[in-house]
């Protein structure tokens, strides 16, 4: 009976993270961390040399500053489906006020655009017009994560 | 009885006299502030270090419109929603009819020009400790700025905390003068503490409160819950922070974490402040943050 009972417990249990684990948004959830991550890798390419931290090479900022725009210029549409914001659903820190605000996240999204735009254009061009440059991507990713992210 | 009673009566009189010598709010002398002559570029530094507009601009306001002290931030507590008033040049909306000795008696008592406590959400505990040439000059600085005329929020605090009197009994408990980080061995960390402790207020967010509302500075800097409900603000004493001076340095000037985050929620206006001092400063903050006492 006692092992019935914690065979039921064990597995109510199971079932209960299953349901937390699997939402229909994991799938994109999981992307937008991903597209997050490209932007971070490169970024740090960028931020390290303008830091000090790695030595400045033209090719190599030049590459990541590419791909920096690239990244600005995907369709992250499906990324952001209705009803995954934090609270919704595990593992989400987008507050809900993103979904209600989408000219102004689009507006964002234009900032952070112009300012991979403006980085890709100075990142070979010498350390000081990597450095000049990129305080304006650190101010446009800071300005949405300000608005629409959940603080840790 | 009837002597008993008169007794009573005396005892509470005698208490109530007490309570209202003890919690009559304090100000400075006039005679403190002769011979300061304000410096207008020192003014906009202290303007900066102190953050003053990321509490006072309008919620939102960007860039130049930071200038324009509006106010109207809400301030979630326990105690209630506190609003950053209008502090711009306006004389009757705003503070523009206010004396070099009115701010002093502001920002080192919490003491309003009508002799009146103002509530701690406006942090004279560590704003007290700016010197009188810092307040006289950034005084004269805030006059420079554009007025506006937008009336300022009255507070949404419930009794019994709205008796203003009482943040008398409040300030005798917790407002301290002095430092929380009694050593400072070099000019450098003396530095960093001023711009910490004094104008930057960060303890006001990392540190933890008690239940009054005050600042624990046994526990300082070591992290607390976010007032605003979501999330906690970090530790940022060695116990929890690993970052680099590097790293540190990097982020008060670019806003970006060691692996390229970016800041968030209130810290993005404070950034927009350290991004804008000299790099003497941040690196005297910097100096302070590490050698802060592990606090886990």
């Amino acid at each position: 009976m006692i092992k019935k009972i914690t065979f039921a417990a064990v597995g109510l249990a199971l079932a209960t993270t299953a349901v937390f684990a699997e939402s229909p948004h994991d799938g994109a959830i999981a992307a937008r961390k991903a597209h997050m991550q490209l932007y971070g890798h490169n970024l740090g390419i960028l931020g390290g040399m303008a830091k000090g931290a790695i030595e400045y090479d033209a090719d190599a900022a030049s590459a990541a500053a590419t791909n920096l725009a690239t990244l600005t210029k995907m369709s992250q549409g499906s990324y952001w489906p209705q009803g995954s914001e934090a609270g919704a659903v595990e593992g989400s820190r987008a507050l809900g006020a993103l979904w209600q605000n989408f000219p102004d996240v689009g507006a964002k999204s234009g900032e952070m655009a112009a300012a991979a735009a403006a980085m890709e254009t100075a990142a070979g061009g010498g350390l000081d017009a990597l450095r000049g440059a990129i305080g304006g991507v650190g101010g446009a990713c800071g300005a949405c994560h300000k608005a629409y992210r959940q603080p840790k | 009885m009837r002597r008993l009673l008169t007794a009573l009566v005396i005892l509470g009189a005698v208490g109530a006299a007490i309570f209202w010598v003890v919690t009559k709010p304090k100000i400075t002398d006039i005679t403190a502030l002769a011979g300061i002559v304000p410096d207008l570029e020192q003014g906009g530094a202290v303007f900066i270090a102190g953050g003053c507009a990321s509490c006072h601009a309008a919620p939102d306001a960007k860039d130049e419109a930071r200038l324009e002290l509006t106010g109207g931030r809400g301030f979630p507590s326990d105690f209630g929603t506190f609003f950053a008033p209008n502090i711009s040049p306006h004389p009757s909306a705003g503070i523009g009819d206010w004396s070099a000795l009115d701010l002093v008696n502001a920002m080192r008592h919490g003491t309003s020009p009508k002799g009146e406590h103002y509530f701690p959400a406006f942090p004279y505990t560590t704003y007290q400790n700016t010197t009188l040439a810092d307040i006289v000059s950034l005084h004269a600085y805030l006059q420079t700025l554009p007025a506006t005329d937008v009336a300022s929020k009255p507070h949404d605090v419930g009794f019994p905390f709205n008796i203003r009197r009482s943040l008398g009994g409040w300030k005798l408990l917790f407002l301290r003068p002095g430092w929380v980080i009694q050593e400072a061995a070099t000019p450098e960390l003396e530095r960093g503490r001023y711009l910490v402790e004094a104008l930057g207020h960060c303890g006001e967010c990392h540190t933890p409160r008690n239940l009054l509302g005050a600042v624990q500075s046994s526990r300082w800097m070591a992290g607390a819950p976010n007032p605003s409900g979501k999330g906690t603000i970090p530790n940022i004493t060695p116990a929890k922070l690993d970052w680099s001076e590097q790293d540190l340095l990097y982020y008060f000037s670019s806003g970006f974490t060691p692996d390229f985050d970016t800041a968030g929620g209130h810290m993005t206006d404070v950034i927009e402040n350290l991004s804008q001092m000299s790099e003497a400063d941040l690196k005297a903050i910097t100096a302070y943050i590490k050698a802060l006492p592990a606090a886990e």
